[in-house]
């Protein structure tokens, strides 16, 4: 069958897995509300240290709240033994890896897309000056933290410590491209474009993405099988 | 060609061997009958025959194939300890999910197909976190065979089913013998497996301690095996 057409299957059963229960993303979005919300009160930042900031809290809470998705992706899986269900079916252990990459895509972006405008509020920042670079930049920062947490998730789905193990073993995966995503963010909220003196984080989040994408579809049938 | 083949496979977890060099095999349209005590390795041939772990030395080839191609894939039908279904899915969805993730040209009539066959029809669009123990277990028998595999392993698959569920079993797997299917089953309960087995293995802390075909005295003693092959026989 269709490559595609598996993944997208994968990806729609997990979604709609996760809107029925919301467990994951009600979590993750509460979990992101209440930082911002603490981090204004706690430090009631001035309009100049909030330009500092900006990007570094954002992917913060971003990568945090992700983990509370990403945390959950195969965890599904282990009620009723159901990951052997997919496991035993004509499904190329990519297109399933990639499936689940898909889901944890669109809900960890759901939480950051509310986050956002909140952030706005909050902190008194027009975000949306340069809002599709700024989207650019969060739609490769998320792919990058969706396609790292779900390699890690399948990894440690049988630890029993998976909730402490995941955010231990992605964060320090994820510098490079938390690092270019926090740049390119404080840039793009404070209104400066991506230019020569900023694209360069921009190719490497990109690069990171391909790069980890690439190892991780080689490497998921040994991670799921063993 | 042998349905199933296990050819001199070794497990091990850390340094110690699950499994030692087994060697066995199922012909089409046999149903062998996989005995053992707790701890035997019963579950794990069983896990490895399906593919979801890799034998340490060894092979096992289904159809002359190792079970991780995704065209032997298509062929096995695996019915484990959990029923593999969603909970935040109802009945209906959750065969289709496998019919499409099988490659069936009808998803959702094979699954509609399956839930009458196995009682469920009623309750289609209820979600699998409200059903009952029996109704869960009947959906998973709908699982493994939604896709009409040419082999079925099933690990323990009379353990914790309702009578109902017993019965829907005990006929689809009269039904698939008879239409040639090759059935391997680990099971602890003799009498219901010995009375469909046409072949008996017994493993005995990861050895095969006897393979041959089932006798009639088998079916009549189920304790028989284990008195004479047995760690007390």
């Amino acid at each position: 069958m269709n490559f595609a057409r598996l993944v997208f299957i994968v990806a729609a059963k997990d979604l709609r897995a996760e809107l029925r229960t919301k467990e994951a993303v009600n979590a993750a979005l509460a979990f992101a509300l209440v930082i911002l919300l603490l981090f204004s009160f706690a430090f009631d930042p001035s309009a100049e240290t909030t330009r500092d900031i900006a990007g570094g809290l954002l992917w913060i809470v971003f990568a945090f709240a992700g983990v509370l998705v990403l945390n959950r992706s195969f965890a599904r899986e282990l009620a009723n033994d159901c990951l052997d269900a997919l496991i035993a079916a004509p499904v190329p252990a990519a297109a399933l890896f990639l499936g689940k990459v898909l889901a944890n895509y669109f809900l960890v972006l759901a939480v950051e897309l509310v986050s956002l405008p909140v952030f706005g509020v909050f902190y008194n920042v027009p975000w949306t000056s340069r809002f599709w670079q700024l989207m650019l930049v969060v739609a490769l920062g998320t792919w990058g933290l969706a396609v790292i947490g779900t390699v890690f998730s399948a990894l440690t789905v049988n630890i029993r410590l998976r909730e402490v193990m995941l955010p231990l073993l992605i964060y320090p995966i994820m510098i490079p491209a938390l690092m270019g995503a926090m740049q390119l963010t404080s840039d793009l909220v404070v209104g400066k474009p991506i230019g020569p003196e900023n694209v360069a984080w921009l190719k490497m989040l990109a690069g990171f993405d391909v790069i980890y994408t690439a190892v991780s579809l080689l490497l998921v049938e040994t991670v799921l099988v063993g | 060609m042998s349905a199933v083949e296990v050819e001199g496979v070794w497990k091990f977890y850390g340094d110690f061997p699950a499994l030692r060099d087994v060697r066995l095999e199922a012909g089409a349209g046999s149903c062998l009958a996989l005995i053992g005590r707790n701890g035997a390795g019963k579950t794990t041939l069983l896990r490895i025959m399906a593919g979801f772990s890799r034998p340490g030395r060894g092979q096992v080839r289904i159809f002359g194939s190792p079970p991780r191609e995704t065209s032997t894939r298509r062929r096995m039908g695996f019915i484990g300890h959990g029923i593999a279904v969603y909970d935040e899915l109802s009945a209906l969805e959750n065969l289709t999910l496998f019919g499409r993730l099988y490659g069936l040209p009808d998803p959702r009539r094979s699954a509609l197909e399956w839930l009458e066959r196995t009682g469920l029809a009623r309750v289609r669009d209820g979600l699998v976190r409200e059903f009952s123990r029996g109704m869960r277990q009947r959906l998973a028998v709908a699982r493994a065979f939604l896709h009409d595999p040419g082999v079925l392993l099933l690990d323990e698959p009379f353990t914790a089913l309702d009578d109902r569920a017993i019965a829907v079993l005990q006929r689809l797997l009269a039904e698939a013998l008879a239409a040639g299917k090759t059935i391997v089953m680990s099971t602890h309960q003799l009498r219901e497996a010995l009375e469909l087995a046409s072949h008996v293995a017994l493993l005995n802390r990861g050895q095969v301690a006897f393979h041959g075909p089932r006798t009639p005295e088998m079916a009549a003693d189920p304790g028989l095996v284990y008195a004479r092959y047995g760690e007390g026989g």
